[in-house]
């Protein structure tokens, strides 16, 4: 049972404690490129989240036969070997968003995050921690895709998922859809997790002063 | 060649790399911090373009109309080899070049501007002459991007920002300006 609450321990970490783009700053370039709309991000968040699955699981899987020197480019090769499969299933399933992403598919090869997770995380740990944690890291990384193309979306065009919210007289921010939006937003949205994170720790202060002084009361 | 010099300038300022493409984020917000530094990165990025241009061009033209859903883990593959043995070759035959621009190689082989030019480069079906000159391009646009940064992250160093500010969030809403300044350079062409 111990082991359960860890793996689940490992799954929640990604969400907010240690979520890869508010808190380790990872993956920006497909981050920033693709969240012009919320159903954009949501495509490019489950297309990473797949990758970053089911490379943790093979990397975990094979880790005692991949020899030390030559581990980093064999992550690359498993990871391309995912990408292509995204690939080529979005080519086939969605032809209209996958025409939209373009050429940032191909580049979730080059998102950080999905490698250092491999090198930091799934070559140390057994099969299950691995997948919890890559589910874990992949979630977060959607949620943060879906909060920016959300605001985005409702700002430069006035609408979420393509229904429009505010009717006839709402003059949309175009700049928000246009690469200057994309940097603004994702700046302002990390502003804003700091300013929680900072206010949750000021909290906590207070509460450990407070039972401090009744202690001694 | 006014559709070379059109690709050179348009890749150099209309459609930058960092600021529209959103490529090679990483040095551009972990690296920038001094001018000198990001210079040389911004060189030693724009070398490793063009190998990358030149690489793109030889697998497209003769392994990959074969085999095309090989084409992302050969450019990786490929690309990676060819600036090892390149980064190898410098140290043996001139260590001064080394020291100044071959620690950044291997860092930059999994930077997403890499990568991302030559699948550009092969969706806009460039021949090697274009590819190069967009590579250039790039790689420019690139170290213009770079050295802007960096002289506006040095001036700020001194400057009051509140500590909540500091860090990444700063640096993104400076690009964001940075972006937003770049986005003029859209109505150079729409006159001719």
């Amino acid at each position: 049972m111990a082991t359960d609450t860890t793996a689940y321990e490992e799954m929640i970490k990604g969400l907010w404690r240690d979520n890869p783009v508010f808190v380790q700053v990872l993956g920006m370039c497909p981050m920033l490129a693709v969240t012009n709309s919320a159903i954009n991000a949501v495509v490019m968040g489950l297309a990473t989240f797949f990758v970053l699955v089911g490379s943790s699981f093979l990397v975990s899987a094979f880790k005692q036969w991949i020899p030390k020197q030559v581990r980093i480019s064999l992550y690359i090769i498993i990871i391309a070997t995912f990408v292509t499969v995204v690939d080529y299933s979005l080519l086939a399933l969605l032809p209209a968003i996958h025409k939209e992403l373009g050429a940032f598919i191909p580049l979730i090869v080059a998102n950080c995050m999905i490698l250092g997770r491999q090198e930091a995380f799934a070559s140390k740990h057994t099969i299950k921690f691995a997948v919890m944690d890559a589910v874990g890291m992949a979630s977060g990384f959607m949620i943060a895709l879906f909060a920016l193309g959300a605001v985005r979306e409702i700002l430069g065009v006035g609408a979420i998922f393509g229904v429009d919210l505010f009717g006839q007289n709402f003059e949309p921010w175009v700049i928000m859809i246009l690469p200057p939006g994309g940097f603004l937003t994702l700046g302002l949205l990390l502003l804003f997790f700091n300013w929680v994170t900072e206010r949750r720790k000021q909290f906590l202060d207070k509460v450990a002063d407070a039972e401090r002084v009744n202690a001694n009361g | 060649m006014d559709d070379l010099l059109w690709i050179f300038i348009s890749t150099l300022l209309v459609n930058n790399f960092v600021l529209a493409y959103f490529l090679g984020l990483c040095p551009f917000l972990g690296v920038s911090g001094q001018l000198e530094t990001s210079f040389r990165l911004g060189l030693a990025t724009t070398f490793v373009l063009v190998i990358t241009a030149l690489c793109a061009w030889v697998l497209n033209t003769y392994v990959l109309i074969y085999a095309p859903y090989l084409r992302l883990i050969s450019f990786i593959v490929v690309i990676a080899s060819t600036v090892q043995f390149i980064e190898m070759s410098i140290k043996k035959l001139s260590p001064s070049l080394f020291k100044s621009l071959g620690i950044f190689l291997p860092l930059i082989t999994t930077n997403c501007a890499i990568l991302g030019l030559a699948i550009f480069a092969t969706n806009r079906g460039y021949g090697l002459v274009e590819g190069l000159v967009f590579a250039l391009g790039a790689g420019a646009g690139f170290t213009l991007a770079m050295v802007l940064m960096a002289g506006i992250r040095e001036e700020t160093e001194i400057m009051d920002v509140p500590v909540l500010i500091r860090g990444t969030a700063f640096n993104l809403i400076i690009a964001g300006i940075l972006s937003m300044a770049f986005m003029g350079f859209a109505g150079l062409f729409s006159s001719t």
